[in-house]
Parts: C-alpha cells; sequence; structure tokens
C-alpha cells in the first residue's frame, strides 16, 4: 500500500514544483502588473503545495528531505505530467494550462478531503480555500478573452487546441491506479478526468470555445512513468543550480 | 516551576506577523494550544496560508520572544491537522487590519464563495460599495479592491 500512495505523492508534488516553477518565469514578464502578480502568487502557492506533499514524503515513508527530493533527483524520477513541463510560451498558452491544470488540481483535492490517507485529506482541506482563488482567475481570463476580440477568441482556441493532448496526459493512469481505488485512498485518474471535463467544459462554453473532440486525441503519456519532454531537464538544472552549487548549505 | 498559561499568552501577543505588524499570532487565530508542564512549554502553531513563508520567522519568533519572557524549554509545534481560516482573525484582530489600511475578511463559516471572494469593506471609509481589481495581491493572503465611493484603491485580507 505504502508504494501506491508514495507515487500518488509523488505525481502531485513533482507536476506542483514543476509548474510552479514555470508560473514564476512570469515574474517581471506578465503583461499587465496585475497578471504578474496573479502568476508569482500562484507560482508560491504550487511550491508551498509540492513541499507539503514532499513534507509527507519524509516524515510518513522516510523518504528523503523535501529539498533533497525536490533537487537532487535524476530526472526519470520525476513522476510529474508532461504539460508542466512545457516552456511558457506566449501568455495565451500558459493562461490556458493553468486553466486545465488547476481545474484538474482543484479537483484532486476535492477528491482526496475524503480519502483513507489522514495526512492527504488533511492537506486537501488545508488546500481547498487556496486553490479557489487559482480557479476563479483562471476562468475569468479565460471567458474574457474567449469573449474578447477576434484576435483574442482565435488566440485562446489556437492555445486550447495545442495544450488539450498534453492536458490528457495529467490523468495517466499508473500501476498502482485499483489499489488506491479499492483502500479509499483516491478515486482514480479516469473518475477525475470525468469531473474535469465536465467542469472545463462549462467554463469553455461561457468563453464561446469549442472543446476539441477528444475521442480523436491521443494523449501525451509517459511523464508519470519518467519518460519526459526534452524541456525538462534544462528546467531542473536551472531549478536545482543554486542548491547544488552548495549542497550542505544552510539556508 | 511551571509557566502560567497567563504569562505565555501575554507574551504571545507581542510575536507579531511579519508582513502585517500590528497583528499578533493570538488576533490572527495562530495558536491552538498551549502545553505547559515541568519539563517547559509546547505552543501548537495553525499556519495560515500553506506557501506563507512568514511560518518559519513567526516559529522562531514565538521561541525567541518566550525565552526572552523567562520561559524556558520552548518547543513550537505546527499543527497539521486542522486547517486554518480567515474565520479565525479575532474581532480585535479585525479592528488592527482596519487601523492598518488593510479591508477585513468577511466571515465564511466553513466555505468560501464568490460573493465572499468579491465583497470587501473599504478600510478608509467604511464604504461597501467596492470592486475587486485582482484576486491576487502584494501577499498571498491579500487581494486588491477599489472603492468606488472615495476613490482609493485599498488591500484587503483574503477569506479563506
Amino acid at each position: 500500500m505504502s508504494e501506491a500512495i508514495k507515487e500518488l505523492l509523488y505525481k502531485i508534488a513533482d507536476s506542483e514544483l514543476v509548474i510552479g516553477h514555470r508560473g514564476s518565469e512570469w515574474t517581471g514578464l506578465g503583461p499587465i502588473l496585475e497578471e504578474d502578480i496573479a502568476f508569482s502568487s500562484i507560482a508560491q502557492d504550487q511550491l508551498g503545495h509540492a513541499l507539503a506533499n514532499y513534507t509527507i514524503l519524509n516524515t510518513e515513508f522516510g523518504e528523503a528531505t523535501p529539498d533533497a527530493l525536490a533537487y537532487t533527483r535524476k530526472e526519470t524520477d520525476y513522476k510529474c505530467c508532461q504539460f508542466v513541463e512545457l516552456p511558457i510560451g506566449e501568455y495565451d498558452f500558459s493562461l490556458m494550462r493553468h486553466f486545465l491544470f488547476d481545474h484538474s488540481e482543484s479537483l484532486r483535492y476535492e477528491m482526496l478531503m475524503s480519502s483513507s490517507f489522514g495526512p492527504l485529506a488533511a492537506l486537501a482541506k488545508k488546500i481547498k480555500g487556496e486553490l479557489k482563488y487559482h480557479i476563479l482567475h483562471a476562468d475569468l481570463w479565460i471567458q474574457k478573452l474567449g469573449n474578447g476580440t477576434e484576435e483574442s477568441h482565435a488566440r485562446m482556441q489556437t492555445a486550447l487546441n495545442e495544450a488539450m493532448p498534453y492536458a490528457l496526459g495529467i490523468f495517466e493512469p499508473g500501476k498502482y491506479e485499483e489499489e488506491l481505488i479499492s483502500s479509499g485512498v483516491f478515486a482514480g485518474e479516469k473518475k477525475l478526468q470525468e469531473l474535469w471535463l465536465e467542469r472545463i467544459t462549462n467554463v469553455l462554453d461561457k468563453a464561446h470555445l469549442s472543446m476539441p473532440d477528444i475521442s480523436k486525441i491521443e494523449p501525451k503519456f509517459g511523464g508519470r512513468n519518467g519518460f519526459h519532454t526534452e524541456y525538462l531537464q534544462p528546467m531542473l538544472d536551472e531549478l536545482s543550480e543554486v542548491y547544488n552549487f552548495e549542497p550542505t548549505a544552510t539556508w | 516551576m511551571v509557566a502560567k498559561q497567563e504569562h505565555i499568552f501575554q507574551a504571545l501577543s507581542h510575536v507579531m506577523d511579519p508582513e502585517i505588524p500590528t497583528l499578533s499570532v493570538i488576533d490572527l487565530g495562530m495558536i491552538t494550544d498551549v502545553i505547559t508542564s515541568n519539563d517547559g512549554v509546547t505552543v501548537k502553531l495553525l499556519p495560515t496560508f500553506v506557501a506563507c513563508p512568514a511560518t518559519s520567522v513567526i516559529k522562531s519568533n514565538i521561541k525567541e520572544t518566550l525565552e526572552k519572557a523567562g520561559i524556558r524549554n520552548v518547543e513550537v509545534l505546527l499543527e497539521d491537522s486542522i486547517a486554518w481560516s480567515s474565520d479565525r482573525v479575532t474581532e480585535h484582530g479585525r479592528k488592527l487590519l482596519t487601523d492598518f489600511g488593510l479591508g477585513a475578511p468577511v466571515q465564511i463559516d466553513g466555505v468560501l464563495d464568490n460573493v465572499q471572494v468579491e465583497a470587501a469593506t473599504c478600510p478608509h471609509c467604511g464604504s461597501a460599495n467596492t470592486t475587486l481589481k485582482s484576486f491576487f495581491g502584494s501577499t498571498l493572503c491579500r487581494s486588491i479592491h477599489f472603492c468606488n465611493d472615495c476613490h482609493q484603491g485599498f488591500e484587503r485580507f483574503k477569506p479563506l
């Protein structure tokens, strides 16, 4: 059982670490000051959530310290989905990724609030309110730009079409799926995807954006099993550069 | 000798939030328990936002402040079994926030809804005729609003 829970924790923590780092790349570059602050704040939350999950791995399962887990593992040990690894691109893509990923994260924690694994259930309850702000922010901008000008609508539609194969990769099933479901730890990626499709379709409709036909899309799987895009390793090098300069330093 | 609870709480009321320096950990509802024994004192601290960078600073400030007040063998433990909510901010804390120039959070009673996120009272003139400008402000716990009556922008402590 502990292997199954550990894998789930790594999947959550690694994705939050990587998307949090990507979000932080907007600091100083946001299209308007409020959006610069929004992406930076959301990134800060996500790094905090990653830390909380790494802390559970450390205290409940004896894994390495959170810093060591974040900074010293091999690329193939990371269990993040490929979606979060992609470069930030233009603001339209980053906003669409924020919308698609954060809805999945918000629903995942909603499901985990009733988890039979106590520490994760407690964390999910703590994080719930914070994610509410992420979702409100994402939904607002998806609708503003979807219903904005011809150009903003076209750009959001293109971003959605390009993001969707990767977004579906969030829900790549792991080898412990059945175990997690039957033990009441987590109701599973399939269930999560169902709930997610319902939520995002609702907002996309209001934004007059067309949901691509997902039955014709091949999801970008691999990340949850350690197979990553060419973008992850350079990002990890940058992320851990200061830490690895003097790993034994006390901060 | 067992340290007195009253003495400890008095000292804790001088441990301030580094980001809102007029508010103490008591005002913020961050102290869930103080356990005293012959061996020392254990303070249970409930962090606010999960990623709040002030948590570790507050933790060491509690230890330092209590030790300066003559209380020995202080241990500060993070409370992780319950979630913090802005509803825990005391009445006194809400008044201090307004005096500091920050809008106070509305009561959410367990579930945060969209209306509560937008509804803010202007700390300058007291008007409720305000508009949300941004969900995110200068720290994780603040959002940005504008008062339609006194025409000033202000930050508000987020309901959570």
